[in-house]
């Protein structure tokens, strides 16, 4: 039938005026427009620090300049000294940061579901989230001693809140069209949350996985300062407090610096791009 | 079910009312509507805004309960939104084949029913695009064949072509046309563009605004396919949008 034919051809036509042109820039292009700001901060923020030793507002021994330091710093990953530092700090890390995705996962999930619960518990949720970690310490040393353990459960109650409260957040932005369009195709209890619900929180899940992150690292390093246990990082910085050892000092502070900023750039912000960029939420 | 007549009813609406607010201060959104549509009948329902077209659809659909009153329908019926409401993380494809899993589908015919359906509102070359790589009318496209992928044999359509431009809407009248001739799928169409109702409709009910019942109903005798700027089209479309305004007209002497 030719009036099929042209309604065929109109609706292609159609279809071809509508559909968004994306301008794709190239690799090359793409990671020097995310590097060059870095860097370029990177390089103020040295100069800045080099002036103000070259100004000797402190005495060298106090503040040494960025040569010393990272001459410290390559030679103390050299001489192993901070890889074992830093496999110690990580491993609790994992694990905490790990027990904290399960318990945090489970409150969001049984606070965002159930009316009793958010009116009982979802404001202490925010409320610990507040709260300054360093503060459980005592009250952690008193329960566990001096151990890996009081370390963990403040990272975990540092962390698990925010984890939560992220999943929260997302299950309650979910837009009420996408579950009621969940549930005139069929999807009821367990298929409601597995195929509408948690993708459609996602993004807020995430966010909350990486403030969670922030949380457990700074309670950590609050609890390796607090709990000197083993060969941390935590360790190193109080010996060379007590050394008075400024360059291995800042040598460590720039390795913590460093691990937060790798997490954070390799999983959670990655992770975040790639939904955003699904999503269409990107304007590039 | 004692009465049968010769074409079977897909719809049947009793009584039904709905009650919003605190008891006591209540106000109805529906009051005693009944409504019946038979097998592959085209029904389209017209009112002001605040008629309750939506309330009423979702009570269909099952997404709310009434207070009074009955409804029967044949299966679980599909729904299209004005918004398409394609989940956003899912390609058109995936859309559609969720669809499918969710009613029962065997995973190895997936891909192939998916492919189909994207070939029946003609975007079998989109299927991996994610619904922000679509124009409007494409994603209303998606989001119907992702509600005949559901294999309804009610399909409800709340205002679905409200948001789009002139040209785009009349093609994507000529494509449902078709598609409900190819299945014969009883459909009921809530629009509030009276033209768009007398070009599609086989019958369009007029509503009555707070609370909504059915204030009259027009036949639509013309012989398919209509264009809306047929002359008896627009001419049965004033007759009923002068109904509407007596209708609207009614409530300033409250």
């Amino acid at each position: 039938m030719p009036q099929t034919e042209a309604f065929s051809a109109d609706i292609a036509g159609l279809d071809a005026l509508d559909v968004p042109v994306q301008p794709a820039p190239s690799a090359a292009r793409r990671l020097w427009t995310g590097a060059w700001p870095r860097l370029a901060a990177v390089v103020v923020a040295i100069g800045a620090w080099e002036l103000l030793t070259v100004l000797k507002v402190k005495p060298s021994y106090v503040l040494p300049g960025p040569a010393p330091v990272f001459s410290r710093l390559v030679r103390d990953i050299g001489s192993g000294l901070l890889l074992h530092a830093m496999a110690h700090t990580m491993w609790r890390a994992a694990i905490g940061y790990g027990i904290a995705v399960v318990i945090g996962s489970g409150l969001g999930i049984l606070v965002a579901r159930s009316r009793v619960v958010r009116a009982a518990i979802g404001s202490l949720l925010t409320g610990l989230q507040t709260m300054p970690t360093i503060a459980w310490f005592p009250f952690a040393i008193l329960l566990f001693g001096l151990s890996e353990t009081a370390i963990i459960f403040v990272v975990i109650l540092g962390a698990a809140p925010a984890i939560a409260n992220g999943l929260i957040s997302g299950v309650d932005n979910i837009p009420p069209i996408l579950l009621r369009a969940g549930r005139v195709l069929g999807a009821k209890g367990i298929s409601s949350y597995r195929h509408v619900v948690i993708p459609a929180a996602l993004p807020g899940f995430v966010s909350g996985l990486k403030q969670g992150w922030a949380f457990a690292w700074r309670s950590l390093m609050a609890g390796e300062l607090l709990v000197l246990l083993g060969s941390s990082l935590g360790v190193v910085l109080q010996n060379d407090r007590d050394n008075s050892d400024a360059p291995g000092l800042i040598a460590t502070m720039i390795v913590i610096l460093l691990i937060g900023i790798v997490v954070d750039s390799l999983l959670f912000a990655r992770a975040e791009t790639a939904i955003r960029r699904r999503w269409g939420l990107l304007t590039d | 079910m004692t009465v049968v007549t010769e074409t079977r009813l897909a719809l049947s609406v009793k009584e039904v009312s709905k009650v919003y607010g605190p008891a006591g201060s209540h106000t109805f959104a529906l009051d005693r509507l009944s409504l019946e549509a038979k097998e592959g009948e085209f029904v389209c329902l017209v009112g002001a805004s605040g008629c309750g077209k939506t309330t009423l659809l979702n009570l269909i659909a099952g997404l709310d309960q009434p207070q009074n009153g009955s409804i029967e329908i044949s299966g679980r019926p599909a729904l299209l939104f004005q918004d398409a409401a394609l989940f956003p993380w899912l390609t058109a494809r995936q859309n559609i084949e969720l669809a499918l899993r969710l009613r029962g589908v065997a995973k190895s015919d997936r891909a192939s029913e998916a492919a189909r359906l994207l070939g029946v509102v003609h975007l079998e070359d989109f299927g991996d695009r994610r619904p922000h790589e679509l124009s409007g009318g494409m994603r209303q496209r998606v989001a119907l064949a992702r509600a005949l992928a559901q294999d309804a044999r009610v399909l409800l359509m709340d205002e679905p072509f409200g948001a789009l431009d002139a040209i785009t809407r009349d093609l994507l009248h000529d494509e449902l046309e078709r598609i409900w001739q190819e299945t014969n799928l009883t459909t009921i169409f809530v629009t509030h563009n009276v033209r768009e109702a007398v070009r599609l409709g086989d019958r369009v009910l007029v509503l009555s605004s707070r609370p909504a019942h059915i204030v009259e109903t027009f036949d639509v005798t013309m012989p398919r396919p209509r264009h809306l700027d047929q002359p008896d089209v627009a001419a049965l479309a004033g007759h009923i949008v002068d109904r509407l305004r007596r209708e609207v007209r009614s409530h300033a002497a409250d």
